[in-house]
Order: C-alpha cells, then structure tokens, then sequence
C-alpha cells in the first residue's frame, strides 16, 4: 500500500488545484491543465518504453496521431444522408449511432466515439506490435532512427492525404459521450468536469503502472535496462516484454490522442511531427528516465507552461535547450531517486552529528 | 515512358541522391572517429546554404561559398568542443539525445536569423533556363556542378584517408581509439577534426544543391533520416559506399514519382530504412562477416 501513497496525494493536489483555481476565479487555467495531462498520458507511456525498458522511441507522436486521426475521421463521418444503408441499420439497432444538430439546425449522424475508440487503440496497438517485433532487435541508433522513421511515415500520411485533411486536419470532431451527462468535449460548461475525467485517467494509468513496474514484468523490464544480456541469461525473454512495453507506450499514446482528439474538437499534422516525439522524449529525460513521476510532473509543468506561451516563439528551442543541458550536466535526469536520497542522508546525516556531538569518533 | 524521359529522371535522382551522399558522408566521418550518429548532420547542409547565401550579398558567389563551408566547419568544431567533449557521462542514448538538441538549437537559430523563407543561391552557370543536352535530355549545368563536386570530395577524402598522415591517424582512431592513443596520436583533435570536416562537407553540399533544391531552416530533419538511410545502405562507416547508397536512393526516389503521388515521396526512403534496418543493418554493401562482430 505504501507505494500508492504518491497517488494520492496527486489526487489531493488535482482536487487543490481546482479548488484554488475556482476561488482566485482563474478557472481558464483548468483547459490547459487538462490538455497536459493528455500529454502526461503520453509520457508516462514514453517512460516505461525508454527509463524501464531502456528503448529509445523517437515515434511516439506518430501513435499519438493513429489515436487521434483515427476516431476523428470515424466519428466525422455522416450518416444522415446514408440511413437506407446495411451497416447504417446494423448500427442503429446495436445503438451505436449518436444523433447532434449542428450550428444550423441540420442533424448529423455520427457513430459512437467508443467505437472509434476501441479501433483506434486496437489500431495503435496493432502497428506498435508489428513495428516492434522486428526493430526492437536494434540497439541505440539503429531503433532511434528507426522510430524516427515510423513517426516520420505517419507525418507524411497524414500530411499528403486527402480523407487526413492533409495541413489543414480535421475539425468538428464531436464530443465523447463517456457516460450519460459527462462527455470530453472542450465545451465551457464542463471545463471542471473534463479536468477531472483526464486527471481519472492519469491516476488509474499511473496505477495500472505502478502495480505493473512491481510485477514481474516490471522486475523483468528492470533487469533488462541493466544488462540485456545478463537479462536474457537469467531466463527472462527479453524481446517479448521490450515489445509488450512498446505495445503499453503506443496505447497510452493512442489514447491521449484520441481524448485530447475529442476535446479539442480536432487534430492537426504538428500533432504527428518529429518535434513532438523529441519533445515527449525530452519531458522523460528531464524526468529523470526511470522515474514515473519525474515524468509525471515535467510533462505537466512543461506541457502547462508551453501551452500557456510562456516560451512564447521559441517553443521548441526550450525543448532543445532542455535536452542540451540535461545530457551535458543531468544525464540522470532533473527529477530523481538519489536526489530525494541525498536530501534524506544529509538530513539524518545533521541528526546523527547533532545527536554525537559529545563523542570524539563521529 | 520514352528514353530521354528516364534520362531526365536518372538525371534528376542522381542530383537528389548527392545531396543525400553528402549528408551520408558526413554521418560516416564523424561514426568512423567517435561511434556516435550526429543527428544534427542535416542542419550543417541548410547552414551552409543559408550562409552563403547572406554572404553572397556582399562578396561574389565563389568566395562566398569557401567562407560558408570554412564558418560552417568552425560552428562544428564548436559544438564538439562545446558540447559533445564535456558531456559527462557518455552513452550511446545521452550523444543520440544531445545531436538532436543541438539539431533543435541549430534550425531554431536559422529560424531566428533567416526567417522562414525559402532562399536559393544563383546558378554558378548560367541560369535557371539554360540548359545542357546530353543524349536528348536537357539537364540545368547546375547537375552537371554537383557531380563534380562530388567526385572531387569523394577523391579528395580518398586521398585525405588513405595518404596524408592527419588521414591515417583519423583511421587509426576509428581502428581503435585506444590503441591510436597510446600511439601518441591526439584522439580530442580528431575528433574536433571529424566534425569539422563533416561540417565543412555538408555545407560545401548545401551549396552547390542551393540552386536546384533550395534552402530552408527546417530542411535538416528529412535530410537527417534520409542521409541516415543512405549511410545505413552503404554500410555504416564506409563513406565512399555510401555514394553509390546515395545514387541509389536518389534513383528509387525519383522513379517513385512517376508511379506514387509526391506526398509519399519522403515515405518511400523512410520504408527503404526500415526494411533495411530489419533486414540486413549491416548495408548492402557491408560484408556478413564484418557485421558479425558489430551491434547493431
């Protein structure tokens, strides 16, 4: 139980959060709250890939995007003019076709986003399962430009194609009906609704992982950033949990993708771009790698203040100036272990002396 | 498709495919003396362009170009002194992470000093209508610039290598570095060296393809996975390979044109990369038993 302590007292910080946002009246902040922690989502994902099982990933955009374009050209599809069709009556009548009035007073018919949910994720899973079969037998550049090469892919399909709304992407994506009376949408009315079904989701993933990194999958992950070999030695098959982790991070992708998706009402191309994936993998580094919450709370911090401008024009040469230092002076990452360890020696370490004065040994 | 039309195309990949050897020679040179993959190699080609093509505002064109490969040499000198030497842990993820930082730093600086427009320094020759006939094709004398240029660099690293004593101790490092070391050869400097070198080679490419292809601050990172796929094809750390791997790609490139819309362009190196990092990482022309001993 002692190890889901930190979870809750995220929850008390989310709860916090919104309750100081509701009292200075800066409720505005909750949106951009929300949308870091669908890129939160992402990283935690990123995390598990690269500090638990020690596989670079330059791709994770690219799923992020299979989510997101995936249920946004499913539910943009309008069935209204199709009601005399097959798959229009099966779907009627398994009750999967949702009905809204536009702007106009016309009604679009549109399937339900958990249809397009579930295909989008079996979607991302599947190409992360058959991506990383045969690229995770790669080490060190090899997988990062490989990776690379696979977000870069997704990129240019998306930007070349007609049905993906090529640079424009695709727009008036519907709201996300998760139960009756509580949708993800970017609606005014449930900013402090939507705030807590994302940071939900963070909680239950963060948990899921947790409980996952002290399994035996998690030991066996660890074992295998340690030393590939001595991992595989040990009797622990190591490329069936590399690509089981990579399947987890492209998911988690995929899902934040096909939320953020909803909320934002669409998605465009830079969602897919390199730039994002580096700066997935940059929120990871700084987080410290093999450090959940490191990831956790600089994907927040950086996500909320990038999608605040507070880095104005020059977003992305933050991120490449986090990446610089970090690796120059940090290799370990801002957010660490021993860091916490130090702090914790040093203090017992001013007890113990204080304690030992009188002695001549200490 | 008639004779002098897959001449015009033969003609057109082959331009592509030099620029991509140029960017493939430069990830070769700096993999020979450290084993790192710089993934800044792609922005080293638009500062050159860029640059030459500020100084030719003031200067003629062919000084320009010498000052811009000699600047762009330097800025890579730079960064290996500045950044890469004084990394303090040094591991593949860590110099994989830093080259794309300084990649990031390196086109948001352009950014900041070119703007976003396109530029395009003048033909060397002539203009953007002339022409040359050869066997029914009519080619820019531009094309023609590019394949000297890059036979000349291609000869002249040959002859760097194989004769000059500064060549061969650049060798040895990639050798062994260790051993090169102990020989009292000064490893840190040739390190510096094959950075600068690369550096000064990407710009030199960046250059001469100005005309034709045009400069812009965000081209790197294509030019970064593509010159990474030729180099790849060619067999990693073979720079003379990678050449042939460069015409290659540039001929499978512009033949997909005709049958692909131009969309996909940059799709089809991408999946050349993957398929051969799956199958065969060691390049097409690397031998099995020379890869055998490597990690891929």
């Amino acid at each position: 139980m002692k190890r889901h302590y930190p979870v809750l007292l995220l929850a008390v910080v989310i709860i916090f959060i919104q309750l100081l946002t509701l009292v200075t009246g800066k409720g505005y902040l909750l949106t951009q709250m929300t949308m870091s922690a669908y890129y939160v989502l992402v990283a935690v994902g990123l995390c598990m890939v690269m500090g638990y099982a020690g596989q670079i990933s330059l791709g994770q955009a690219g799923f992020f995007a299979i989510g997101g374009y995936t249920t946004a050209v499913l539910t943009t599809i309008d069935f209204s003019a199709k009601t005399g069709s097959v798959l229009y009556k099966l779907l009627d009548t398994l009750g999967l076709l949702i009905s809204k009035e536009t702007l106009y007073g016309d009604s679009i018919i549109h399937i339900s986003p958990w249809i397009s949910f579930i295909i989008s994720i079996l979607i991302a899973a599947l190409a992360a399962y058959a991506l990383g079969v045969p690229i995770l037998r790669l080490k060190g550049h090899y997988l990062a430009m490989a990776t690379m090469g696979f977000g870069i892919i997704i990129y240019r399909i998306v930007l070349g194609t007609k049905i993906f709304g090529e640079a424009d992407g695709i727009s008036n994506v519907p709201p996300f009906p998760l139960f009756p009376g509580l949708s993800v949408s970017g609606d005014f009315n449930s900013r402090i609704s939507n705030y807590y079904i994302t940071w939900a989701l963070v909680i239950i993933t963060v948990l899921l992982l947790i409980n996952l990194i002290n399994s035996r999958v998690g030991r066996a992950l660890r074992s295998l950033h340690g030393g590939e070999e001595a991992a595989a030695a040990m009797g622990v098959n190591t490329s069936r949990y590399k690509v089981i982790v990579f399947v987890i991070g492209a998911v988690l992708s995929a899902v934040a993708g096909v939320f953020l998706t909803h909320y934002n009402g669409g998605i465009g191309p830079s969602e897919a771009g390199v730039a994002k994936s580096v700066r997935y993998v940059a929120i990871v580094a700084v987080g410290g790698m093999a450090n959940l919450w490191g990831s956790l709370i600089m994907g927040l911090v950086l996500n909320f203040l990038s999608l605040r401008g507070v880095f104005g024009h020059s977003d992305d040469a933050v991120f490449g100036i986090i990446l610089v230092l970090m690796m120059m002076f940090m290799p370990d990452g801002l957010i660490r272990r021993s860091v916490f360890h130090n702090i914790r020696s040093q203090l017992s370490r001013i007890i113990i002396s204080k304690k030992g004065r009188g002695r001549s040994d200490v | 498709m008639g004779a002098e039309q897959i001449l015009q195309y033969i003609f057109a990949g082959i331009t592509v495919g030099s620029i991509y050897a140029f960017v493939a020679i430069g990830y070769n040179i700096i993999y020979n003396t450290t084993g790192i993959i710089n993934f800044a190699q792609g922005e080293f080609v638009m500062l050159g362009g860029m640059t030459a093509y500020s100084l030719s505002g003031f200067i003629p064109l062919f000084p320009a170009i010498i000052l811009a490969v000699l600047i762009t040499a330097a800025i890579g000198g730079v960064i290996e002194n500045v950044f890469i030497r004084r990394m303090r842990k040094t591991s593949v993820f860590g110099m994989i992470v830093i080259t794309i930082g300084l990649s990031i730093l390196l086109r948001e600086a352009a950014l900041y000093i070119w703007d976003e427009q396109i530029r395009a320094l003048p033909f060397f020759t002539g203009s953007e209508i002339s022409s040359v006939n050869i066997l029914g094709a009519r080619i820019s004398p531009q094309v023609l610039w590019v394949l000297g240029v890059t036979a000349v660099i291609v000869a002249g690293l040959y002859l760097f290598l194989k004769f000059t004593l500064t060549g061969q101790a650049m060798r040895a490092c990639s050798e062994n570095s260790r051993a090169a070391k102990l020989c009292g050869i000064r490893t840190d400097r040739m390190v510096n060296l094959s950075f600068m070198l690369s550096a000064g080679i990407g710009a030199l490419g960046g250059c001469v393809l100005s005309p034709l292809t045009q400069t812009h601050y965000g081209m790197g990172t294509d030019l970064a996975i593509k010159g990474f796929t030729v180099a790849i094809l060619g067999g990693l750390g073979n720079p003379i390979a990678a050449v042939a791997a460069g015409l290659l790609l540039g001929l499978i490139e512009s033949f997909s044109i005709s049958i692909l819309p131009m969309a996909y362009k940059d799709v089809i190196s991408v999946i050349i990369l993957l398929i051969i990092l799956i199958v065969k990482p060691s390049g097409i022309f690397g031998s099995r038993q020379a890869a055998s001993l490597k990690d891929f």
